[in-house]
């Protein structure tokens, strides 16, 4: 018989009949140490600029056939200004990786619609690429009012949150100034 | 921040104004419990609220919100008064000696150069006094004389007697003093304080004026570039400190260089107007670190064009779009909702599309039904997210927000599944000005891609509809480099190397050795050049990948000065520096001011410690310690700003009461407002609560409404009244609350409160309440709630134009 | 990992001891700085995700305290209340969790064989699979700390994450702790750290600072400092708090005699006598119920 088995056995015994039960010679039932063969991923938490260092815990040992799942997050005791310690949100960081409410579909309404309709990535990005082109050479003021050069495209605007890479934010700039965009602006404004 | 998080331990004061890191950024907050426990630092909290962080405080004070310059200058007055300040530091580091010219005045509220036809300052009339033959400024070094910027200042903060703080703040006298003796407590070479401080005083129609009469308080009490010290900005997302170094606001490229203007036509003009002029003056010449602008600017083109710039074309300068006026936040939606805008004296379109990622517009406000009511004119909007967010469904939100009927809505809007942190690798840089690299643990949920990707495709596709078709200046489209292995999916790491910049062809010194191969990384934007044989991203992160590697990835955890400053983990930009000015850590010969706490010190030959904020090997005297400001020293007075050179009271755009200190000027005479007749302004009668927002701990902005276990914690919308205000109203604790602005009304559960209380102002009884932001209209049904900037104004800081969201006036009720 | 765990110390309906002594293992403790807690709930929710626990249905009601009291899916909770007396105000913010006491109540009123443990190293557990769900703890614990889940039908608290322990973790809440507030170690250093944290209250003018690790319940394995040592009530504990007399009768009397009896109805009358008796009221244990939370 298994030990738990017998542990079990043993309570409902105990129970049934009533009287004090002599476990000593029982250690503990304790339970299993859940990360004790999880990947572990160094990252930074995305929420505030205090920007603690945090450990993710996926399923699996990275081989071909294992579809990571994140089972923990917990503090990097090595981060400096964190050590390790984390707030409430970055303590349920497992559950904003991990949330039913993702979205995992492009989708697009279209003009006068009161829903949504699932789309391609193709259908998205070429529709989404024929707006900014049209917008753009329609819109495009090659000289001010003034006659100065200013090649801006003042019918696209662009803003964006802060908590995407320095990468994303370098490669935004270069898209924004590949369209000549003026009407530009982020987070960090407001 | 001009320290860092860990630095924060190193304090013996430590004042919280305008911020509530206990609840906003509780784990960088840590530090300043160890200060607390270490050294028995002293925590003093100034606030509206009787917050989380008051609740471990030493000292507080409440403040009337929107009054902290006020009180700051109160604290000014009474250094100076008492002589609580550290006059030593401040006449080596300061422009205390300096001589103001003549021009400058002060007088009813205004400062002089005031156009009252275009509501805006001439600030020629603040200039320093110069030698009017080399133009060297004149300095004073007794600072005496009447024209120094320690007299002016003495006599600009004359007026903030404890009385008048208490009238303007409602800070009784008593708190306001006990603030004081502590806060001053740090005005020598023994002891420092530090400040730290966050949206609530960025968010305020006199925002900067606030942190730079805290700058004023720190420079004249010795406290920046010291260990424990500085003017610490708690930044509020994990990489808007990145944002905005990387070109996140229109007026910036990378690496805070200007975006270009209009009457700027080509490279030269462009040169010479950004380029500040080096004056030299006593008592130590200026290294201006900025007349290096020209290497940076020509190595930032040269990475953005690639080979398609040339000497011969200024690098690719006429590419670049150029702004006339401002095409911030509250001005984007403004011409939206127009959809016109009058630029350079002609008339051009508004936006007509607009592409947001990571981003909720209608969230993040001011002015929700503006902001709704101008998405509603677009053709088109995409939107690129984790979650669906209020904005990707500005169509179909609640009627009480005022938008049209979606069937009315001729925007396509295109919703694109985009990766959480945890999808892909990258570097955010910290408040700390820390780039730390993170590496990525799993692949996007469903079809969802990495941001980058997605960036990139679109990108793409655009580049490809004008290679096949042509266009408007497909010059600019065309000559933008992309240069990477998988155009597609860029890896972020041949990112990051771009942003640190190389050699484009070999690298020679002085000598004529070479000392980078073409195509090698930079070590730092000391090499930079101006010739085009650099190519550099962001100059201010050279450094972050160089021939050694990716150093934002670096986690060593050495602490060799024991002072937290870890040099091996990650990158501290610029240059691995932990602590900016830390030259005035040390008194004029190179000592540390606290041999306990030294930032850097001069041995003899070199600057130890710390990465110095001045040329390694140049010796005490040499340059002064504040090298990017032309004057070499830390500004008492700030002939820049477009609001005054020194900070003064003014009520918020939506005032209280009439100004007590000059009630012709109640607000400030150069914040904008808006004409639209979605901009509509309350005034006290109709409106005579003062209303603050605010975040939570368990909350971020409008993400984590997503989360449930999170909604778990504060499960939904809240309004905090004081419990006499409450009972005038018949509003219970947990009843319902309606709280109506001039330009909305939303409604939710009191919160009845003694952390609130009522304020006597101007002999006058004021009260005050506040909400959290984080809800909307998606997420749990369960946790849905009204979207809180519904109320807030279109009124800004004229320097930064960031939203005054943080004083507004309201009405209170009971709900029915 | 499962059975070789830590050693007993004692064991809820166990007659004759249980501890086996075989090792030698220090008693561990968590240190409660109320005066540097911030109430921003990393510990609450910390625990419920290392446990695995399920969320809590909470609705705004007008306070910062995520929930009224403990729930079994949720054994952290950080009471917020507004003091006020004389000009003086303070916002108390207290975790409320398992003390762990040395001489726990909750285990003494057990009447399931193996279903509470004391481990040698102090931490005090419910075993789910030994659990009959009588609710006997809840009249045993001076704190009102164990909490009834109808779903699974057993007791629930705070395990001092024993599973983290084991291995040489600390426990999920004191990990996170942004200010350290909570903090995990050998007792007798944390005793150390506490008196020094309590001295420097005093010095900094709480002249009634103290460390609450009440002698009533043979001191505690979570020890907590208090800036207003002489108002536990304040922070919602209990003065001086005491296992319920019958509990402690029941199990140094009552139930030795009940190992002697052989006829179930014993058994069925001493339940009912527990059930009734001991509950009300709770010597020495004022119940924080009914104050409100702000």
């Amino acid at each position: 018989m298994k030990r738990r088995m017998f542990l079990k056995g043993a309570a409902a015994a105990g129970a049934a009949v009533g009287i004090g039960f002599d476990m000593s010679r029982a250690r503990a039932e304790m339970r299993q140490f859940k990360i004790a063969r999880t990947t572990e991923t160094r990252s930074i938490c995305p929420y505030c600029a205090v920007a603690c260092g945090v450990i993710i815990h996926t399923l699996g040992d990275k081989a071909k056939n294992v579809r990571p799942t994140v089972v923990h997050v917990e503090g990097d005791p090595d981060a400096p200004t964190n050590r390790g310690t984390l707030c409430p949100k970055g303590a349920t960081l497992k559950y904003d990786i991990d949330n039913p409410n993702r979205i995992l579909t492009p989708k697009v309404r279209r003009p006068g619609s009161d829903h949504w309709e699932e789309i391609s990535w193709d259908e998205a990005v070429q529709g989404i690429a024929r707006h900014i082109k049209s917008t753009r050479d329609r819109t495009f003021v090659a000289k001010n009012a003034k006659g100065q050069t200013v090649n801006r495209t003042p019918g696209l605007a662009v803003v964006g949150g802060c908590t995407d890479t320095n990468e994303f934010n370098f490669l935004q700039w270069k898209f924004i100034s590949a369209l000549g965009v003026a009407y530009r602006d982020s987070q960090a404004r407001v | 921040m001009t320290n860092g998080w860990v630095d924060i331990k190193n304090a013996d004061v430590i004042l919280v104004m305008g911020g509530n890191p206990a609840e906003n950024h509780p784990c960088g907050f840590k530090w300043t419990v160890e200060a607390k426990r270490t050294r028995n630092a002293k925590l003093v909290v100034v606030d509206p609220r009787f917050t989380r962080t008051a609740s471990v405080a030493d000292v507080y004070a409440p403040i009337r919100p929107g009054t902290d310059i006020a009180f700051l200058n109160g604290l000014i007055r009474y250094a100076l008064q008492t002589g609580r300040y550290h006059e030593e530091y401040v006449r080596i580091h300061t422009s205390g000696p300096y001589i103001v010219g003549d021009k400058y005045a002060f007088e009813d509220g205004l400062f002089s150069g005031f156009d009252p036809a275009q509501a805006e300052y001439d600030k020629s009339a603040w200039a320093y006094r110069a030698d009017p033959k080399t133009k060297a400024y004149q300095v004073d070094p007794t600072m005496k004389h009447p024209r120094c910027t320690l007299q002016l200042l003495k006599k600009h903060v004359e007026r903030y007697t404890p009385e008048m703080v208490e009238r303007i703040c409602g800070t009784p006298k008593d708190q306001f003093l006990k603030v004081a003796e502590v806060v001053t407590s740090t005005g020598n070479a023994q002891r420092v304080g530090t400040i730290t401080y966050a949206l609530g005083w960025t968010q305020h129609s006199v925002g900067v004026q606030m942190i730079r009469a805290a700058a004023t308080l720190q420079l004249l009490l010795g406290n920046v570039g010291r260990p424990g010290g500085g003017v610490n900005a708690m930044r509020g997302h994990s990489n808007i400190q990145g944002s905005t170094d990387l070109a996140g606001v229109f007026d910036n490229l990378t690496g805070y260089l200007a975006t270009p203007r209009g009457e700027l036509t080509d490279l030269k003009t462009y040169l010479k107007a950004e380029t500040p002029t080096t004056l030299n003056g006593a008592p130590w010449p200026t290294m201006n670190y900025w007349s290096n602008y020209p290497k940076f600017m020509v190595s930032l083109l040269k990475e953005l064009y690639g080979d398609a710039a040339t000497k011969e074309n200024d690098w690719g300068y006429q590419w670049l779009a150029k702004v006339d006026g401002n095409y911030s936040w509250l001005y984007i939606y403004d011409d939206m909702y127009r959809g016109s805008s009058q630029r350079a004296g002609g008339t051009e379109p508004g936006p007509e599309g607009l592409l947001t990622f990571g981003f909720n517009p209608v969230g993040v406000g001011p002015n929700t039904s503006k902001i709704i009511n101008a998405l509603s004119k677009l053709k088109f909007l995409v939107v690129g997210d984790n979650y669906q967010i209020e904005t990707a469904t500005f169509w179909k939100a609640p009627k009480e927000y005022g938008g049209p009927d979606s069937s009315q809505i001729k925007t396509e809007v295109f919703q694109l599944p985009c990766s959480g942190f945890a999808e892909t690798d990258g570097s955010f840089t910290n408040s700390a000005r820390w780039l730390q690299w993170k590496w990525k643990a799993l692949d996007p949920p469903g079809q969802a891609k990495t941001d980058q990707e997605v960036l990139a495709r679109i990108f793409l596709a655009v580049r490809d509809l004008y290679r096949k078709e042509g266009g408007a200046l497909p010059e600019q489209v065309l000559n933008v480099s992309w240069n990477y292995t998988d155009p597609v999916n860029p890896d972020l790491g041949e990112v990051l190397k771009e942003i640190n910049g190389k050699a484009v062809t070999d690298l020679k010194d002085k000598d004529g050795k070479v000392i980078k191969r073409a195509g090698q990384q930079l070590d730092g934007f000391s090499q930079l050049q101006d010739d085009g044989s650099t190519s550099c991203g962001c100059w201010i992160h050279s450094g972050v990948y160089t021939e050694a590697g990716n150093n934002a990835a670096r986690r060593g955890t050495q602490d060799p000065t024991g002072l937290g400053m870890h040099p091996d983990w990650a990158f501290s930009w610029p240059a691995n520096r932990r602590i900016l000015y830390n030259r005035a850590s040390a008194d004029a010969q190179g000592r540390p001011w606290d041999p306990t706490r030294p930032g850097i010190a001069w041995n003899g030959k070199l600057w130890v410690g710390d990465v110095p904020d001045i040329l390694p090997n140049s010796p005490p005297g040499q340059y002064g310690a504040f090298i990017m400001n032309p004057e070499g020293v830390g500004r008492l007075f700030t002939p820049s700003l477009n609001d005054g050179p020194f900070a003064e009271h003014y009520e918020a755009t939506e005032a209280a009461i009439e100004n007590p200190l000059h009630p012709k000027v109640t607000s400030s005479p150069v914040t904008v407002r808006f004409h639209s007749n979605k901009d509509v302004y309350g005034t006290r009668d109709q409106f005579p609560v003062v209303c603050t927002t605010y975040r939570l701990t368990e909350m971020y902005h409008y993400w984590t409404h997503h989360t449930n276990e999170l909604n778990q914690l504060q499960p939904g919308f809240f309004i905090e009244i004081p419990e006499e205000l409450a009972r005038e109203k018949g509003i219970t604790n947990g009843s319902r609350a309606r709280v109506t602005s001039a330009r909305g009304s939303i409604e939710g559960v009191a919160m009845v409160t003694r952390r609130l209380r009522q304020l006597t102002i101007d002999g006058k009884r004021v009260w005050h309440i506040g909400f959290p932001l984080h809800w909307g209209y998606e997420g749990d049904p369960k946790h849905v709630g009204p979207l809180a900037n519904f109320l807030t104004p279109s009124a800004m800081d004229p320097n930064t134009w960031t939203p005054e969201f943080k004083t507004f006036l309201v009405r209170l009720e009971k709900a029915s | 990992m499962t059975a070789d765990g830590l050693e007993i110390r004692q064991s809820s309906a166990s007659v004759w001891g249980s501890a086996t002594e075989l090792r030698n293992l220090k008693v561990v403790s968590k240190l409660i700085d109320t005066t540097t807690c911030i109430g921003c709930k990393a510990c609450e929710v910390a625990c419920q995700e290392w446990n695995d626990l399920h969320i809590v249905p909470t609705t705004q009601t007008g306070t910062y305290q995520t929930m009224p009291s403990l729930d079994a899916n949720y054994w952290n909770l950080i009471k917020f209340r507004e003091v006020e007396e004389s000009g003086f105000f303070a916002w108390l913010l207290r975790k409320d969790g398992c003390m762990h006491c040395a001489d726990p109540g909750c285990l003494k009123a057990c009447p399931a064989p193996g279903a509470i443990v004391q481990y040698q190293n102090g931490i005090v557990d419910v075993n789910p699979e030994a659990c009959i769900g009588c609710k006997m703890c809840e009249t045993g614990c001076p704190f009102d700390i164990p909490r009834y889940s109808a779903k699974t039908d057993k007791m629930a608290k705070c395990t001092l994450c024993v599973d983290r322990v084991q291995v040489g973790l600390e426990p999920a809440c004191v990990k996170a702790c942004p200010t350290g507030c909570l903090e995990f170690g050998d007792k007798a250093e944390l005793v150390a750290v506490a008196k020094a944290r309590v001295e420097q209250l005093k010095q900094n003018g709480f002249t009634q600072a103290a460390l609450y690790d009440p002698p009533g319940v043979g001191g505690t394995t979570v020890i907590t400092v208090l800036a207003h040592g002489d108002h536990p009530e304040w922070y919602g504990l209990p003065k001086d708090p005491q296992v319920p007399v019958a509990v402690s009768l029941w199990k140094n009397v009552a139930r030795p005699l009940a190992a002697l009896a052989i006829a179930g109805s014993f058994f069925a009358m001493v339940a009912h006598y527990l059930s009734f008796g001991p509950k009300t009221p709770k010597e020495g244990a004022e119940k924080p119920k009914g104050d409100k939370p702000a």
